[in-house]
């Protein structure tokens, strides 16, 4: 059996799962305050009488870093940035705690001003006095020679109890966005350590001393020892639980567009085949543009929960959410009212929706029955219309290569995958507004739960050759070997994938896991006068996001439920 | 959060996987730096920096501006068109507002490009800027539009294709043509009889440094822009002027292109030369683009950059101080000289030899202008290269007159189909190109 919990903004699901079907299911709502208690409760419910034993394996997606993030709520963090001559590294200050050194590393790696020991002696001192405990470092394209970043870690040494390194974070080139990154590692680190430490315990005090494994952003799973190297990679992995349940439901042989349709947004993400599309860059959250890896993931502000309300004659819906909608005691009406009055939801206060929905209907000068079909129409459109820009950027994405250009993969969704709360009467309009094949996803409810706990390992490998230099790294391995001046791509993507597998087990994933693929791939003839001095290589390896093994038929029989019983 | 003062489109396209052979400069490996340094510099992120991806040049764009010898298809490859394609996407963007400014950092280069195209010279087979151009005129009805060709060769191509038109300024700074590559572009060139003026060359001894080059714009270019006031700015954005250079000899800088940049304020800038591939191009395209983008570029410099080493001499300061004045006596003697010529002889005739380096053909053309006191005149031209090939093109500029209409196509049915295995008309009039195979 395995576990799945994902925190939401409003609900905390989750699952025990069997071998073909959803044992148990648990709604608790989300305690923003302290998510420790609605994570318990989750775990609790599902877990209750079961063997310690027969558990594999807990896979959790929470909110916990991400609200952090949002809420501006990060302990003090030290930063200590070595950029040299380009754009002024003071434009990409990040906390209070941040200081440029002198450093400075050229783009093919090698040094062009060495790092100033008393000036980072100095720096450091000044952070111990301030209590500062956890560390940034990084240095501009430290992901081609990380000389500086480990020399400066060393002088540190062990006046502190966390330092990220740059190079470690990603092994894609963006200064800036590799500080950012490196900020939010060092900050969640204490929050997401004291959080998970805290579930450890409680399992362990119940005696279930079950494998505990964090869902990334990018939709895989990596073990909780793991994500203490890189607790960055936890922000805002909600999406990716839901779209990992879609993931089964998929069209193998066509690109489809998943909607997770919630209180306060739609998320929206995409597959390609079965393959969830990645975000080529990294996330952005509060203000911060990362390299941390992700979905492709687009939200709009338009859910059930969302304002309804007439602007110059014309009906807006969202972007906030004033509570939940009146059929519930809410306070505004939103597009739940609409169904409501449209006869397709009925568990609630119907009056208290019609009520909403009337004063909707009198400044459109309608009746109430058809300000909730206008309503409701026009959520879809919006939905839809966000839905088709969104796959405009990707398909308008700059490629860098005359045969990309020409023949690149152009992403044209023919069906709807939808989950969430509303999604079945959302679906069936769907359908008749367009002509994409529209199907809700079985157990659409806690889909999300489903898809943390069947998510398999991610993992990504860049590798970066220089045989003109005689180097090759890769460097969030820390990986930084001599090469000799026969290395070519073949070596280089022997030798990605071994250090892909080795990253992966280290991670927590099962060997059977292991499904490898190449990202990029490019290989340049260096020239010097005339003569071929060497080679530039570049690869990029993962393994991609998808489902552990024996879960991977769960499609077919995912559409029953067969609770145990001992739950409500 | 760091943004750009104006809103400014870019369209990278570094055709990785293309290139003229192995180890010719235009290669592969040529913007790899440049893609490294502008990723590791976080520019795609500043807000108000917008990538875009290139369009495709068509045919019909080439046949605003080109007579390919055969046909468009022998001369061109995939990436010929998308390099066109990308200067043209960043002059949509820029006409239709969504930026306020743009560069095009494509490759391969055109602006060695003539007229008249049997095979590549210089490295360039099409002239991408005034692909852009003439379609932009098409589509926008943009009139007045002034090109200044930073590179450090000579721009012969663009210069040939704009010869005749008084609506476009062409203004070439570049190292002394008797010490470089293609070995034209001197300050007595000043345009065709009815063009007088509007071709402008400032040809900059061996060694200028940021100085020189400054002093050149600040003196000379930018008067005649001002006196000139044209509808948009284009700059032939080549790099080839840097110190680290390795088939040029000047001394020109990263901090310089980017001061030369943000003074020279262009609408659209599109990459041509430059092949110091890792000492240059990665800081000079920063440099350049955070100049367009109105950002602080003072602290953007090569590893090695040391000013000092690359100051030019007093006598180049006097030399350059010497070739400006010269362009600006001459340039106020143009007026007198155009009415002249407008009452002059009907027709003019020039002779030329084409080499193209590149692919080994040496060209023999005869042009004949109609010194038309209406318009730029028609012309035609008779070309026969060393392999044989023989055509008769006519060209009836887009604002020719009803004389000059009716005889460029009277030219066009005239001529003698024994004669010549191609006859070409390009309209601009009416954007139309007729092709007559024999």
């Amino acid at each position: 059996m395995i576990i799945g919990l994902d925190v939401g903004g409003t609900h905390t699901d989750a699952v025990l799962m069997g071998k073909d079907c959803i044992l148990r299911q648990s709604k608790v709502p989300t305690t923003p305050s302290d998510l420790f208690q609605c994570v318990w409760r989750g775990l609790e419910e599902v877990t209750r009488d079961i063997p310690a034993g027969s558990i594999r394996r807990a896979v959790l997606s929470t909110t916990l870093t991400t609200n952090a993030i949002a809420e501006g709520k990060l302990p003090p963090t030290g930063m200590i940035v070595c950029g040299g001559p380009g754009i002024d590294p003071e434009c990409f200050r990040t906390n209070e705690h941040y200081f440029t050194v002198s450093g400075s590393i050229d783009h093919r790696g090698r040094e062009v001003q060495p790092v100033d020991s008393t000036e980072i002696e100095a720096v450091a001192s000044r952070l111990r006095a301030e209590g500062i405990r956890h560390v940034g470092v990084v240095g501009k394209f430290s992901t081609r020679n990380p000389k500086h970043e480990l020399r400066i870690q060393e002088i540190l040494g062990n006046n502190f109890d966390y330092i990220v390194l740059g190079h470690r974070v990603s092994g894609n080139l963006s200064f800036p966005r590799r500080i950012a990154t490196a900020y939010l590692n060092a900050a969640v680190y204490p929050v997401h350590k004291r959080f998970f430490q805290a579930v450890r315990e409680s399992l362990d005090r119940k005696g279930l001393t079950i494998p505990i494994y964090i869902l990334k952003a990018d939709g895989g799973t990596m073990s909780l020892e793991a994500s203490l190297g890189s607790p960055g990679q936890t922000i805002l992995s909600g999406p990716a639980a839901s779209v990992m349940g879609s993931l089964p439901f998929a069209s193998e042989d066509q690109d489809t567009l998943v909607l997770d349709i919630g209180g306060t947004t739609t998320d929206m993400a995409v597959f390609i085949g079965r393959a969830p599309l990645l975000d080529p860059l990294g996330i952005s959250l509060g203000g911060y543009k990362t390299l941390i890896r992700s979905l492709k993931t687009h939200s709009i502000g338009l859910g059930g929960d969302s304002t309804v309300r007439v602007v110059d004659g014309k009906l807006k819906i969202g972007p906030d959410r004033q509570g939940s909608a009146m059929a519930y005691g809410g306070p505004a009406p939103t597009p739940t009212d609409a169904l409501f009055v449209l006869g397709k939801a009925t568990n609630g206060d119907v009056e208290a929706s019609r009520r909403g929905m009337l004063s909707i209907a009198q400044q459109l000068g309608v009746s109430p029955q058809e300000a909730a079909g206008l309503v409701f129409d026009h959520a879809c459109r919006k939905i839809l219309e966000a839905a088709a820009e969104m796959i405009a950027e990707i398909n308008s994405k700059p490629v860098y290569t005359v045969h990309e250009l020409l023949e690149g993969y152009q992403v044209k969704p023919k069906e709807i995958l939808i989950l969430g709360g509303p999604a079945p009467y959302f679906a069936f309009r769907l359908a008749t507004l367009t002509d994409f094949q529209v199907h809700v996803v079985p157990q659409w409810h806690v889909a999300n739960a489903i898809g943390a706990a069947m998510a398999r390992s991610t993992c990504e490998v860049t590798l970066f050759a220089d045989t003109e230099r005689g180097i090759a790294v890769a460097p969030e391995e820390g990986f930084f070997e001599p090469v000799k001046r026969d290395f070519d791509i073949k070596a280089a993507s022997k030798l990605a994938f071994d250090l892909l597998r080795k990253k992966c087990i280290k991670e927590g994933s099962g060997e059977q896991e292991l499904d490898m693929e190449v990202l990029e791939e490019l290989q340049f003839n260096m020239v010097r006068d005339f003569y071929a001095t060497g080679r530039n290589i570049r690869i990029r390896v993962q393994v991609k996001p998808g489902l552990i093994p024996e879960y991977r038929d769960i499609a077919e029989t995912l559409f029953n439920s067969c609770p145990l019983p001992g739950l409500a | 959060m760091l943004c750009s003062r104006s809103k400014t489109g870019l369209v990278f396209f570094p055709a990785f996987d293309w290139s003229i052979s192995p180890t010719h400069p235009e290669r592969e490996e040529r913007l790899l730096y440049t893609q490294d340094q502008v990723f590791e510099e976080g520019l795609l992120d500043v807000e108000g920096i917008m990538e875009f991806k290139p369009d495709l040049a068509t045919v019909q764009d080439i046949r605003r501006v080109h007579f390919c010898a055969p046909d468009e298809w022998s001369v061109t490859t995939e990436s010929h068109l998308i390099s066109a394609g990308g200067a043209k996407t960043i002059g949509i963007q820029v006409m239709d507002k969504r930026v306020e400014r743009g560069f095009a950092l494509v490759r391969p280069p055109g602006h060695h490009a003539m007229r008249v195209v049997h095979g590549a010279r210089g490295f360039c087979n099409i002239n991408i800027e005034a692909i852009m151009i003439e379609y932009l005129r098409e589509a926008y009805g943009i009139n007045r539009v002034a090109i200044v060709d930073t590179d450090c060769h000579h721009g012969d191509g663009t210069q040939d294709i704009y010869w005749h038109d008084p609506d476009t300024l062409f203004i070439s700074v570049h190292q002394d043509g008797r010490t470089l590559y293609p070995g034209t572009g001197f300050t007595y060139d000043l345009g065709g009889p009815t063009a007088v003026g509007s071709t402008i060359n400032i040809p900059l001894p061996p060694r200028t440094s940021e100085e020189g080059f400054l002093y050149a714009l600040d003196h000379c270019i930018l008067p005649i822009l001002e006196d000139f006031k044209p509808d948009i700015i284009v700059n032939s954005a080549g790099q080839d002027n840097h110190y680290s250079d390795p088939i040029t000899n000047m001394c020109f800088s990263a901090h310089g292109y980017a001061e030369l940049t943000s003074r020279l304020k262009p609408d659209i800038a599109v990459l041509e030369g430059g092949y110091s591939i890792e000492g240059a191009l990665p800081y000079i395209n920063v440099g350049i683009i955070m100049a367009l983008a109105g950002m602080d570029f003072s602290k953007v410099r090569e590893p090695d950059y040391n000013p000092d080493k690359i100051r030019q001499s007093e006598e180049t300061t006097r030399h350059i101080e010497k070739v400006v004045k010269e362009i600006l006596e001459s340039r106020e003697k143009c007026p007198a000289i155009l009415e002249k010529n407008r009452g002059g002889k009907p027709f003019a005739e020039r002779s030329k030899k084409v080499f193209y380096d590149t692919d080994g053909i040496l060209e023999n053309q005869k042009e004949t202008l109609r010194v038309c006191p209406d318009c730029g005149g028609v012309l035609n031209i008779d070309s026969r290269t060393d392999k044989g090939y023989h055509i008769y093109a006519v060209h009836i500029p887009k604002k020719a007159c009803k004389a000059c209409q009716e005889l460029g196509y009277q030219w066009f049915d005239a001529a003698d189909g024994k004669k010549f295995n191609r006859i070409f008309l390009q309209d601009r009039t009416h954007d139309q190109y007729l092709v007559r195979k024999v």
